[in-house]
C-alpha cells in the first residue's frame, strides 16, 4: 500500500513538472507547480515527516505559489512566450542537463546501496521538532527572523513608488 | 517501509527537471518557478537522508529552506515586477542590458 501511494505521488509530481516544461502559459505553470508541491508534501508524509508535510502544503503550495499567481496576474502575459528563435540553445540546454543528471547519479551511486536504507523509526511530532529548533538550532532560527525582516523591508523598498519632488 | 534510495532517485530526477526548466524557459517567472522545483528536490533529499540517518536535523534544515524560499520569492518577484515596469517585458531575450 505504501509503495502504491509512493509511486502514485511521485508519478503525479514528475508528470506535473514535465507538463510544466511543455506548457507555455505561466498561469497553467503555476497551477501545475501547486499540484507538484502538494504531492511532494504527501511524499514527506510517507517519509514520516508529518509536520514538514503540513508546512509544505500550507506555506509552499498555499502561500509562496499564490504569490507567484498574483504576480502573473499583475504582469498579465497575454500571448505567452513564443517558441525560441535559436533552437540550438534548447538542444544544448537539454544536453547539459542530461550530463548533469548523469553526474548526480554517479555521485550518489554509493548511497543507493541497501546500507543506506537501514531506516530507524523516529518520532517526528512537532514537540521534538520544536525542542530541537529552540535548543541546537536557536541561532540559525534567530538569524532567519532577521532574514525575513530584511526580505520584507527589501520588497517594500523595491516596489515603492518614487515620489516626484 | 520504502527504501530511502527511491526518494533520492526521485529527488535527483526532480532536480534535473528543474535545472532543465531553468535552462530552456524564456521568461523570468517560469525560470523562477524552476528554481523552486530544485529547492523542493533538495528538500526531498534532505528528508530522505534524515530518515535513513534516524535524526531530525534534516527536517530542521527543510524548515530553513522553506523560510529562505519564502524570502527569496518575495524579493525575486518584487524585482521581476520592477523589470516589467521598466521594460514592459519579462522575456530574458529582451533584457540584454549587459550584452556587449
Amino acid at each position: 500500500m505504501a509503495y502504491f501511494i509512493f509511486f502514485l505521488l511521485s508519478i503525479v509530481t514528475i508528470a506535473a513538472v514535465v507538463f510544466f516544461l511543455i506548457s507555455k502559459n505561466p498561469a497553467n505553470n503555476a497551477l501545475l507547480l501547486i499540484l507538484a508541491f502538494t504531492c511532494t508534501g504527501g511524499l514527506f508524509g510517507i517519509m514520516g515527516a508529518s509536520f514538514i508535510a503540513v508546512v509544505q502544503i500550507i506555506i509552499y503550495a498555499g502561500a509562496i505559489m499564490i504569490l507567484f499567481v498574483f504576480v502573473i496576474m499583475m504582469i498579465n502575459v497575454r500571448e505567452g512566450i513564443p517558441a525560441e528563435k535559436r533552437k540550438w540553445t534548447a538542444y544544448l540546454s537539454v544536453a547539459v542537463a542530461l550530463v548533469f543528471l548523469a553526474e548526480l547519479f554517479l555521485t550518489i551511486r554509493g548511497t543507493l546501496q541497501p546500507a543506506g536504507t537501514a531506516a530507524v523509526e523516529q518520532v517526528s511530532d512537532p514537540t521534538s521538532l520544536g525542542r530541537l529548533l529552540f535548543t541546537s538550532y536557536l541561532y540559525p532560527f534567530e538569524i532567519t527572523s532577521v532574514l525575513i525582516i530584511a526580505a520584507l523591508v527589501g520588497a517594500l523598498v523595491l516596489v515603492k513608488k518614487k515620489e516626484e519632488s | 517501509m520504502i527504501p530511502s534510495s527511491y526518494f533520492i532517485v526521485l529527488s535527483i530526477v526532480l532536480f534535473f527537471l528543474g535545472a532543465l526548466g531553468f535552462l530552456i524557459k524564456r521568461d523570468l517567472i517560469t525560470q523562477f518557478m524552476s528554481v523552486e522545483i530544485m529547492l523542493n528536490a533538495a528538500n526531498i533529499a534532505f528528508i530522505a537522508f534524515a530518515r535513513s540517518a534516524g535524526s531530525l536535523d534534516g527536517q530542521i534544515i527543510v524548515f530553513f529552506v522553506i523560510t529562505v524560499a519564502g524570502a527569496e520569492a518575495a524579493i525575486g518577484l518584487a524585482i521581476i515586477l520592477l523589470i516589467f515596469k521598466q521594460k514592459k517585458t519579462i522575456k530574458t531575450e529582451d533584457i540584454n542590458l549587459l550584452k556587449g
